[in-house]
């Protein structure tokens, strides 16, 4: 930045439908993901839909297995019922072990932007303040007050027995009551946070309140894939910043130290990566150094 | 650094007041019902259930279903309306095999000592107390001549005897297919929960005549074919 001003350029609105779906790849990858997730879910739980007589995917995000065989388990919702103590199931922690592995490999909070039902919501929630320019906050949040819910869920299941965030998880009602059926719980979830991210806080339950989101930032700080940053090209237009979802996130003085975007908070979405105009964000593995810039 | 710690707990705190006193509602279930077969206590149950739907999904004849907001079981964990759908008791217990939380414990294997709840009879209702030819509770009942018998009552008036249906609790599984056939309106047999419902005799009571009875009776002698494979127990099993 010092030795020469870089100039500063944005990428223009795409115009043909090629170029829309390139500018939103990471998006409808992403919405892919979602709804096939739940497609499988809901074929196994109402249609009984198999293949080679096995569920590809059955139960549900708390607990669900892989062909009826290979077992995953929410480590959130295994903390918490270790917590409200209950001796887990070996089940439960294999595939609660099996679940922290692959979101080590994806990055921690890929677990909000790629499968969590409540992102379809609140993105549409975003996507709607956007549009209509709805620019009230009227609670102001901290983003670190999930932290705080995290620790709360914990004590409470401590106090309780029960595991206290799973029975009132509003993305664990959505996902229930889309998958075995339901309507009263569906509607107030969806409805719910929908006008809690439109109208009273921006990105309220994803960026500041939910403590699932907590938990998997705080694994997200030790996970592999990450968003690389390249200081040399970055021109600092801040697109990035404008379409981030947790804009906390983007620090260019802690990227352009460490390379990447380290905060575990990062949803790994991509949102940043098809903005960018110089290409400077780009999905990376943390261990390996862009091989690129020596050559 | 003070004002800044009290903010964090006054929120931290209020947050959990308050979301504990939702989860009195959310977290347990509001009074009984009956629970997939094996399931652990009432409280144990719903600390260890994870509301994944698996037991839901193994269940072949859809007795299961996942409670939501308006059910007395707390949202998300499995439970049985035997008036709708019984639980039919099948021999492999999928649902029990199904569940990977442990709430429902794969120690338990011998359907026939389940206890999801017990069936009392409404005797003010119930036909074949009344003094008609009912009986079709006991005639359903898959631990039949063991959770439900037959006495024979003598009636007053008549000379034909009153033949009454009456639960034994040790044997009642608390399926529901009583429940399920009763013919009058509201049924007359209900799931009830075994905490509230059954009582407890106390040691010092003698019931002589019983005593009396059960040293009179024989053994009962063996019978000729003894060692030969038995019937079926169940008509989808296969044969010995």
């Amino acid at each position: 930045m010092t030795e020469k001003q870089k100039k500063i350029r944005h990428l223009s609105q795409p115009k043909t439908a090629a170029e829309w779906i390139y500018r939103l790849r990471f998006t409808i990858a992403r919405r892919f993901v979602q709804f096939c997730l739940l497609a499988f879910f809901f074929g196994s739980a109402r249609f009984g839909f198999k293949v080679a007589d096995k569920f590809i995917l059955s139960g549900d995000l708390s607990s669900s297995r892989i062909l009826d065989m290979i077992p995953l388990a929410d480590p959130f919702a295994a903390l918490q019922r270790l917590c409200a103590q209950y001796w887990l199931s070996p089940e439960t922690l294999i595939g609660a072990g099996l679940v922290l592995a692959f979101y080590w490999v994806v990055g921690g909070r890929s677990f909000c932007a790629w499968v969590c039902p409540m992102n379809l919501v609140t993105d549409f929630a975003f996507w709607c303040r956007e549009k209509l320019g709805i620019k009230t906050n009227v609670l102001s949040l901290s983003s670190n007050l999930r932290y705080l819910l995290l620790a709360v869920s914990l004590i409470l299941s401590l106090c309780t027995g029960i595991a206290a965030f799973e029975a009132i998880s509003p993305q664990g009602v959505l996902w229930r009551e889309i998958v075995f059926g339901g309507v009263y719980g569906l509607l107030s979830v969806i409805f719910g946070i929908f006008a809690l991210d439109l109208a009273v806080s921006k990105r309220g339950w994803c960026g500041h309140l939910c403590p699932l989101g907590a938990f998997w930032a705080l694994w997200g700080r030790l996970s592999a894939t990450k968003v690389k940053f390249d200081n040399d090209t970055c021109t600092r237009c801040g697109d990035c910043l404008k379409v981030c979802p947790e804009p906390q996130v983007i620090s260019f003085k802690d990227a352009a130290k460490v390379g990447m975007i380290r905060s575990g908070e990062c949803t790994n979405c991509g949102k940043c990566v098809s903005v960018c105009p110089e290409n400077s964000l780009k999905f990376g593995i943390r261990f390996i150094k862009d091989t690129k810039k020596t050559q | 650094m003070l004002r800044k710690g009290v903010q964090i707990g006054a929120v931290g705190v209020g947050a959990g007041l308050l979301w504990g006193l939702f989860l009195q509602k959310t977290g347990r279930a509001q009074g009984f019902v009956p629970r997939p077969p094996g399931a652990l206590p009432p409280n144990e149950f719903e600390t260890a259930c994870s509301k994944c739907g698996l037991c839901v999904e193994a269940c072949p004849y859809d007795t299961l279903k996942l409670a939501g907001f308006k059910d007395i079981a707390a949202p998300g964990t499995p439970f049985f309306e035997p008036r709708e759908i019984p639980c039919y008791m099948c021999r492999d217990i999928p649902c029990v095999k199904a569940c990977p939380s442990g709430a429902l414990p794969h120690t338990f294997e011998d359907i026939t000592k389940a206890k999801m709840g017990v069936a009392a009879i409404d005797h003010n209702s119930c036909l074949s107390w009344q003094g008609l030819r009912c009986e079709i509770c006991y005639r359903d009942c898959p631990e039949q001549n063991k959770a439900i018998i037959i006495e024979n009552h003598p009636r007053l008036l008549s000379k034909h005897a009153m033949f009454v249906p009456v639960v034994m609790p040790d044997s009642c599984t608390g399926c529901g297919l009583c429940v399920h056939s009763c013919p009058t309106d509201r049924p007359s047999i209900n799931i009830v929960d075994p905490e509230k419902f059954l009582g407890k005799i106390g040691d010092h009571y003698r019931l002589g005549w019983k005593e009396k009875l059960d040293a009179r009776a024989v053994p009962e002698a063996p019978m000729k074919d003894a060692g030969k494979p038995g019937g079926l127990d169940f008509l989808n099993s296969e044969l010995p």
